[in-house]
């Protein structure tokens, strides 16, 4: 996953102030009242969409598809005591994509006129026939009924555009102000918001309308010590969600308690900013003092925060089947666990591990109706205690590992960029019997707790990982002792899942959610949420990232 | 449309400036044209095109600023554009960290832009060499072709006036074998894509795939080991150099927040951090690597040196920054260029008793800012080196090193090449540290 375009915006070693300044060719800058204006009526949308149906089917296209897209974004970042930009972003578009002689083709405007739309949709069929003279496999779709006209939306409860930015500034301030009065030397906060107004036809005689929303309000806090010239930060333990502004009132049941000693709170379905600001200021002097980690083997205690990314990286992408068979080689790699690997039979993790994959949690940021060429969504499982036994796949990949439909999870960041496959949510299932995080700790000799997502790295086939997090404890004959500083461990992908011990029940289970996965060339950006509940790994090897610099 | 030139830019923009009723107004315009091509398997994927051009307006009453853009050019949305941003402007916060905009500048002139033109044919043609190249010889192909010309021009009330067309093109791709059991990598970047040879780069990465198969385990630990200069600088991702040179900033220095901190306050400016052979600076004149002329302030660029006989020599200091501790404020480069020998990777090697080749390092991520720890793995090409020849493939490794450390521990320098826009030279390094290996090819 690519993080690092949030990271140049809300991280610390961002130099200059970012402000929407100079012109953006990812969409225009809007007055913010007019992210609440209507988009195009649903009527006009289908009738724009069969000017590119039939204009391609005409130009000699055997299935197109359109996605009219309207796509409105809202960023607002803060510092200390100030309100450093916000910005107001609308791109709408639409993006027509054909096979013709058997091969794909795409084309993209901004131009919705008529005559806009049948062009494009003749230059996509142009490309593809065109690419059809070097094409070795012709493209083979899995068969998909119309749905004729259909639409969905996020459950949301309250539209974030509907706030006023003064009442969402003045929150992130307030955070601000929380961390700064409880030690922080500097906090960073932002709140992204995101509305997705997609409409998707084609030849198979569907119409798909769909409202999308997404939310993340995130931060992070350092703690300067002068004389040691040492600093600590802690980021916020917030997950972007599939929801709306709801998201950002705090409600007592979404608080979950780490286990007795650590003074951790993760959240789950609401999230309460100040007081994790308040708690992130606190851990962050203590991170300064506590002590370094002995490296070796331990126990440990993975929270839902933390695990997520751990899923996202060891599971999620190696079993995206456009990996597993090479289109992804030349740069977000390939996959250990290949078709042929997968007929050895050999354990994906322990029988503790059932993993699957959804488009369909409430919530969650993979959520929609239908997928970006027309599909359904649905749950479906990867690992079946601790087997390998399906892979993530779209339409024209479902045929190759001999199955005659999609698992509804194409998607395409904007109008602009083609559509191909992207991760699904990617869950670990937790306990069916009931057990909490003090009695997962209970158990364990000589352990680290660790919340938070952190510092993570992973080889281009999944194998080799290492992850870091924000917050970490050490645990003794079955208690939390005292905090732990400088922790990253390292494995191999199936020694971990081999050494998972089981999780806690269903009232532990949470999302961590990414905001900017990206892959594809160029590179696309997607959003995806992780779910599980707080998990033990035994025997994993644990380094000290601790160094001196002259 | 989406190229204009510098008169008809100008021309625009200074129509736009005529509408402002701001204290101050800034008017830029940025456009693109480009195409790419993306196959795997031997195969094209995909292709796609982009040609638009952008206007942004900037309107600032006092400390208050706002800003609108658009992408159509009659008088009416011109007129409106500005209106929209002076609306904003007037409703928005007063910025604490407002600086007035620059007023007329000189700008150097880098070399200019590409004679080809990368149209269609070519780009399929570059793609079609390197796939035919691996089909003979039954191997795979994935690569990636992305190239075009852009502009940015930028004209304010204040009487500054930029303008800048460049071209570029880049290209990577990996080669595997068959059987999955090797892989190689090459990359490139130019400025004319007539200097392009697809078809050699990829010739390079199939020898380095099959030279990779059945490669053997080692130790992790401590190694001597020569990093070419894909292992040191990547266009689309963090990278050890890039990393490092990105974090020469004053302000997270002054705050207290960087490996650039100094203890009990302060930065660590003018302090030797580095090997003393160690020279990085930036030159938008350098006819391999021309930069830009000016940054997104309008602010001009100029040879600049960053890191002199190991000593850091300067920081970047943003308009506010340099202001706030009455320093000059610095443009931020496009790229960077580091010096070296004369010596080529092939004779590096030979000059190395016992050590470790890196063609590539991947999924680079920073483990702790305050002493720049970064960890990532090699990819695509890892070879063990002994008495001056490669002996052997080894299997991929996992490295958790700060590239401070890195450049105290400098055995050779070779020959710099172009590369993301920098000119990077292979590194021999000793007790570069391997921490865990990995089954990945």
């Amino acid at each position: 996953m690519n993080r690092r375009d949030f990271t140049a915006l809300t991280g610390l070693a961002a130099g200059a102030l970012w402000l929407p300044s100079f012109p953006s060719l990812a969409g225009n800058i809007i007055d913010p009242s007019q992210l609440l204006e209507p988009g195009l009526d649903v009527a006009a949308k289908k009738r724009m969409a069969d000017v590119a149906l039939n204009a391609a089917k005409a130009a000699g296209a055997t299935y197109a598809d359109i996605r009219i897209q309207r796509t409105l974004n809202q960023s607002i970042f803060t510092r200390e005591k100030q309100v450093q930009g916000i910005s107001n972003i609308e791109s709408l578009g639409v993006g027509i994509r054909v096979i013709a002689n058997g091969t794909w083709g795409f084309a993209s405007t901004n131009n919705m006129t008529d005559a806009g739309i049948a062009k494009t949709a003749q230059h996509a069929v142009a490309i593809a026939k065109a690419n059809s003279k070097v094409q070795k496999e012709p493209v083979k779709l899995a068969p998909q009924k119309g749905y004729g006209d259909v639409s969905w939306k996020t459950p949301i409860e309250k539209n974030a555009f509907e706030v006023p930015i003064k009442e969402k500034a003045d929150l992130l301030l307030a955070a601000n102000a929380a961390a700064t009065d409880n030690g922080a030397s500097f906090v960073n906060s932002a709140l992204f918001q995101v509305n997705e107004q997609k409409y998707f036809a084609s030849t198979d005689g569907s119409y798909i309308d769909q409202d999308i929303h997404r939310i993340y309000p995130t931060f992070g806090v350092t703690v300067v010590d002068r004389a040691s010239g040492k600093f600590r930060s802690r980021q916020s333990l917030s997950s972007p969600m599939g929801m709306g502004y709801e998201y950002l009132t705090p409600k007592a049941a979404d608080k979950m308690a780490g286990p007795t000693g650590s003074d951790v709170i993760g959240y789950k379905n609401s999230y309460d900013i100040l007081e994790d600001a308040t708690r992130a200021a606190k851990q962050t002097k203590q991170k300064i003092t506590c002590k370094s980690v002995v490296p070796g083997k331990y126990d440990l205690i993975l929270d839902p925060h933390h695990l997520g990314l751990t899923i996202h990286e060891s599971v999620g992408h190696p079993t995206e089947l456009d990996r597993v068979l090479g289109y992804e080689a030349n740069f977000a790699g390939t996959s250990f666990a290949t078709l042929e690997w997968r007929k050895k039979n050999i354990p994906y993790g322990s029988k503790n591990v059932t993993i699957v994959a959804d488009k369909l949690q409430r919530n969650s940021l993979g959520a929609v109706g239908y997928d970006d060429e027309g599909v359904k969504t649905k749950e479906w499982t990867l690992i079946d205690q601790g087997k390998l036994i399906d892979y993530q796949k779209i339409r024209d990949q479902a045929g190759i590992v001999g199955q005659n439909a999609s698992d509804g999870c194409c998607y395409s960041q904007s109008w602009r960029d083609v559509q191909f496959q992207r991760m699904a949510n990617v869950s670990l299932r937790p306990s069916a019997t009931k057990r909490s995080v003090d009695e997962l700790v209970s158990g364990v000799e000589k352990g680290i707790y660790i919340a938070g997502n952190g510092s993570f790295s992973i080889d281009q086939q999944r194998y080799n990982s290492q992850f870091g997090g924000q917050v970490f404890y050490a645990i003794e004959k079955g208690k939390i002792t005292e905090m732990l500083e400088d922790v990253a461990y390292q494995t191999n992908t199936l020694e971990f899942w081999g050494a998972c011990q089981g999780s806690c029940d269903q009232s532990d289970y949470r999302f961590a959610g990414f905001f900017n996965d990206g892959k594809g060339q160029p590179s696309q950006s997607s959003a995806v949420s992780h779910g599980s509940a707080t998990t033990r790994f035994n025997g994993v090897n644990v380094i000290n990232t601790a160094r001196k610099i002259g | 449309m989406a190229i204009l030139s510098k008169d008809e830019a100008q021309a625009l923009l200074k129509k736009v400036l005529t509408y402002s009723t701001a204290d101050e107004c800034e008017a830029s315009l940025r456009g693109r044209t480009s195409g790419n091509i993306r196959y795997a398997r031997n195969s094209v994927s995909t292709a796609g095109a982009q040609d638009s051009v952008s206007l942004a307006v900037e309107a600032r009453f006092g400390k208050r600023a706002g800003v609108a853009t658009c992408n159509e050019f009659d008088d009416a949305t011109l007129r409106r554009c500005v209106q929209r941003a002076e609306e904003i402007a007037r409703l928005a916060p007063e910025n604490p960290e407002y600086v007035p905009l620059l007023g007329a500048q000189t700008y150097l002139s880098p070399p200019s832009a590409a004679t080809t033109v990368l149209t269609p044919a070519l780009r399929a043609q570059a793609a079609a060499d390197s796939m035919t190249l691996c089909t003979a010889k039954n191997l795979t192909s994935a690569g990636f072709l992305d190239g075009g010309t852009r502009f940015t021009a930028i004209r304010n009330s204040k009487g500054l006036e930029a303008y800048q067309q460049s071209t570029n093109t880049d290209f990577s791709v990996t080669v595997r074998t068959p059987d999955g059991r090797g892989s190689g990598y090459a990359i490139a970047d130019v400025t004319d894509p007539a200097k392009l040879n697809t078809k050699a780069l990829t010739q390079r990465a199939a020898d380095k795939a099959l030279g990779s198969v059945g490669a053997k385990a080692i130790e992790p630990g401590k190694y001597t080991v020569i990093l070419e200069p894909a292992a040191l600088m990547a266009g689309d991702d963090l990278s050890l150099l890039g990393g490092l040179v990105s974090g020469l900033d004053a302000r997270s220095a002054d705050e207290g927040r960087s490996f650039m901190t100094k203890k009990g306050g302060g930065n660590r400016k003018g302090e030797k951090l580095f090997d003393e052979r160690i020279n990085i600076y930036s030159d938008p004149l350098n006819a391999e690597v021309p930069g830009n002329a000016f940054d997104g302030d309008g602010l001009p660029t100029q040879r600049m040196s960053w890191v002199e006989k190991g000593v850091v020599k300067n920081l970047y200091y943003s308009r506010y920054w340099a202001e706030k501790n009455k320093v000059a404020p610095t443009a931020y480069p496009s790229g960077f260029i580091m010096t070296g020998g004369t010596q080529s990777t092939a004779e590096l090697i030979k000059g190395t008793q016992k050590g470790i080749l890196v063609t590539r390092l991947w999924y680079i991520r920073e483990v702790d800012p305050q002493t720049l720890l970064y960890t990532g793995l090699t990819r695509d090409g890892t070879f063990y080196i002994e008495n001056g020849a490669i002996k052997f493939p080894i299997k991929n490794l996992r490295f958790n090193e700060s590239p401070i450390i890195m450049l105290n521990n400098i055995e050779a320098i070779g020959r710099p090449v172009r590369l993301a826009g920098c000119l990077v030279p292979p590194l021999k390094i000793r007790d570069f540290t391997f921490t865990s290996l990995s089954d990945a090819i």
